[in-house]
């Protein structure tokens, strides 16, 4: 039997944190990946007594590539499956004037997670099988004044998972996207989030978990942005281009 | 249409949904974060929102905890688990009922947090055994105004701890909390019904059934007559492996998994009416006084109502009351007896009619106290909210007191008139709290 372990890089956003409970309840192996790792100890024993599964964790910044390899040996495995739950959002009215600032959030969201994820990506290459699972945005879908520079970004993230799939796709080797709308987290505390759209990180957590096992490739939660992002995307730039979405 | 979250601006209520505030509502993940919440402006935590009344609001900085429901630590050997004060009852059944542990407190519902279980000091069906919550909490962590958490336990920090339990978070927000839990070895509750015909008789059986471990009564408030005063006294055992019969064996420490009913609307509220209730007294009276010993499981015996999810929506948009006070052994017989004359008398009917006798008091400011009380349940209108003032004359005639957690409606100067110990609290709170910032809408409705 192959073994049952994810990486969840990121592991502080609530949307990492509650994709590890949904696999340490299947009694998966758990490896959180975060900044300031030791702050998430309570949230090991957490999982360790709530579950009865091995959990550890380990010190990553995804702006810090030269210690992408040191991550990596330190892990005391290559797992299974490995998700990328990094991101961070920033503010647009900030981040278009200031190109520093926008560089941090080209690189967080797109540069820093494409890379670790290409060297798993040739390790399970190597290996036989593997899964990866990126968490994407529609804010990557079609740039938006309101958060271009997040949002493009992130579809540079999509286009990257997007590739890695078709390149491995005749190989045991399954590439997840998912596509948040709104989800009620740390990240949008505080914004005028509209109810129907939006979903809690525990709802993502049980879909992530869903399209693993059935092997999907692309997913959007909740599922109304499929075709919000549909009807959005099939706008002329014409017209689009006056829009205020 | 959409509704909008703004600005963390949320509409609550307690659980009895009789009043909603708007309120700054706060969901902080870690300690550090609540310092950063609480610092310079007056604030309350919030649990899960089952007090019924105004006690876990504060219109400008409401904390809520439950973000913080991590458990750091179990042992094994003695049932001591150490959690974040934010964790509800029910995770900790689902964590630990399958290791062979169950919580030695719990009160009617599993949908609490372990903070709140600590603010409200909750008592069950064993309190005249097994006492409040208080008893198995060895220690906890509460955080004070100024950011500074202490410790406090039966040894350290003594008086804080004391008054925290009942205190309604007046005394801090409670950050960790270690408290034991009980080894059971299933899940099952060997369930004893005794049928009383009368008032003297419902009070009797709690005497005769005292060595059992859970006792509680239900009473029929509509009946008149010789019927005045009847009731069903529920006494439980955990059961051991031994006692079940085959075919409960199969599963002796699963937890109960049952399909939930939703309440998604609220009901016309000419639903509950006292003609309604009549009829389903007297249906549950007489189908149940003759089971004498079944099994039931821990779900059922301690939770019934939990299994209608948002129960509080049969009272519909207006909401409704609980009252639940306790009169000291010697005007029990008299005080009971005398809420009850109310309710027949004027056929005011309570769904829900509790009794139970309490054990010795222990806390400083928890609600128990050596005697019998009573919960009722009242739908929101102008008629009750008449008797319940009724009920309080009751209440300071038979030297009793009030339930915090259950009150939304009395005026400070009855509370204060019931509620002799008030004053050192309010004077603990001034004096021994630096920097006191912390209130609800109930403490300032009721000048504590």
């Amino acid at each position: 039997m192959k073994d049952h372990s994810i990486l969840i890089l990121g592991a502080r956003s609530d949307i990492g944190m509650a994709i590890a409970h949904r696999f340490a309840k299947e009694k998966y192996e758990i490896l959180l990946a975060a900044r300031n790792a030791e702050s998430l100890n309570s949230d090991i024993s957490d999982i360790k007594i709530r579950y009865g599964v091995k959990t550890t964790l380990y010190n990553f910044d995804v702006l810090k590539s030269k210690s992408y390899e040191n991550f990596i040996n330190e892990l005391p495995k290559i797992p299974s499956i490995v998700i990328s739950a990094v991101g961070l959002m920033g503010t647009q009215t900030k981040s278009e004037i200031d190109t520093e600032d926008a560089s941090i959030i080209f690189r967080s969201n797109f540069e820093g997670p494409a890379n670790i994820l290409s060297i798993f990506a040739n390790k399970f290459l190597d290996r036989g099988y593997g899964t990866i699972v990126g968490i994407s945005s529609v804010a990557g879908e079609g740039g938006r004044a309101s958060n271009y520079i997040y949002g493009s970004a992130k579809a540079g993230f999509t286009a990257y998972l997007s590739g890695l799939r078709n390149r491995v796709s005749k190989k045991n080797f399954h590439v997840l996207t998912v596509i948040p709308g709104y989800v009620s987290t740390k990240m949008t505390e505080g914004l005028k989030l509209p109810l129907i759209l939006t979903s809690t990180p525990y709802q993502v957590a049980e879909i992530v978990f869903n399209a693993i096992i059935n092997k999907k490739n692309v997913v959007y939660v909740p599922k109304i942005w499929r075709y919000i992002m549909f009807i959005i995307k099939s706008l002329p730039e014409n017209l689009f281009k006056y829009t205020r979405l | 249409m959409i509704q909008m979250i703004a600005d963390n601006i949320q509409k609550i209520s307690g659980w009895g949904n009789n009043h909603f505030f708007n309120v700054v509502l706060r969901q902080p993940r870690t300690a550090i974060e609540i310092k950063e919440y609480i610092k310079n402006i007056d604030s309350i935590a919030r649990g899960n929102g089952r007090s019924y009344g105004d006690s876990s609001i504060n219109l400008y900085n409401t904390i809520d905890i439950k973000k913080l429901n991590r458990i750091l630590d179990f042992n094994s050997k003695n049932g001591l688990v150490i959690v974040e004060a934010g964790i509800k009852l029910n995770e900790i059944i689902e964590v630990f009922l399958p290791r062979g542990w169950f919580p030695y407190v719990t009160p009617g519902t599993k949908f609490v947090t372990i903070g709140g279980m600590i603010a409200s000091d909750v008592h069950g069906k064993n309190h005249h055994k097994e006492g409040s919550f208080r008893k198995y909490v060895r220690w906890f962590d509460i955080m004070l105004s100024n950011g500074e958490i202490l410790r406090c336990s039966k040894t350290k920090n003594q008086d804080l701890f004391d008054w925290t339990f009942g205190g309604m978070g007046l005394t801090g927000i409670i950050i960790n909390v270690a408290f034991k839990l009980k080894p059971i070895s299933t899940k099952w509750i060997i369930q004893k019904t005794i049928a009383a015909d009368n008032f003297e008789q419902t009070m009797e059986n709690f005497d005769k059934m005292m060595n059992s471990t859970y006792s509680v009564s239900w009473i029929d408030c509509l009946a008149k007559g010789k019927n005045f005063g009847r009731s069903l006294l529920y006494v439980g055992e955990h059961a051991k492996k031994s006692d079940l019969p085959p075919h409960l064996k199969k599963e002796i420490l699963s937890v109960s998994n049952k399909k939930k009913f939703k309440f998604i609307f609220n009901l016309p509220s000419i639903f509950i009416n006292s003609y309604f209730i009549k009829i389903f007294n007297i249906l549950k009276f007489h189908s149940e006084k003759n089971h004498k010993t079944k099994f039931i499981d821990y779900d059922k015996f301690f939770y019934p109502l939990d299994n209608l999810h948002d129960w509080n929506k049969i009272y519909g948009k207006k909401g409704f009351f609980q009252y639940q006070c306790v009169f000291p052994l010697n005007h029990s017989y008299d005080g009971i007896k005398a809420i009850l004359k109310i309710l027949s008398d004027n056929q005011i009917g309570s769904f829900l009619a509790v009794l139970k006798k309490f054990g010795n008091q222990t806390g400083s400011f928890s609600f128990p106290m050596k005697g019998f009380t009573i919960a009722l349940d009242f739908p929101m209108n102008k008629k009750n909210l008449h008797i319940m003032n009724l009920l309080d004359d009751v209440v300071l005639k038979y030297k009793g007191r009030i339930y915090l957690a259950k009150d939304s409606r009395i005026s400070s100067e009855k509370f204060h008139k019931s509620e002799k110990r008030i004053i050192n609290f309010i004077n603990f709170r001034k004096t021994k709290l630096k920097n006191l910032m912390f209130s609800s809408m109930q403490s300032k409705r009721l000048n504590i």
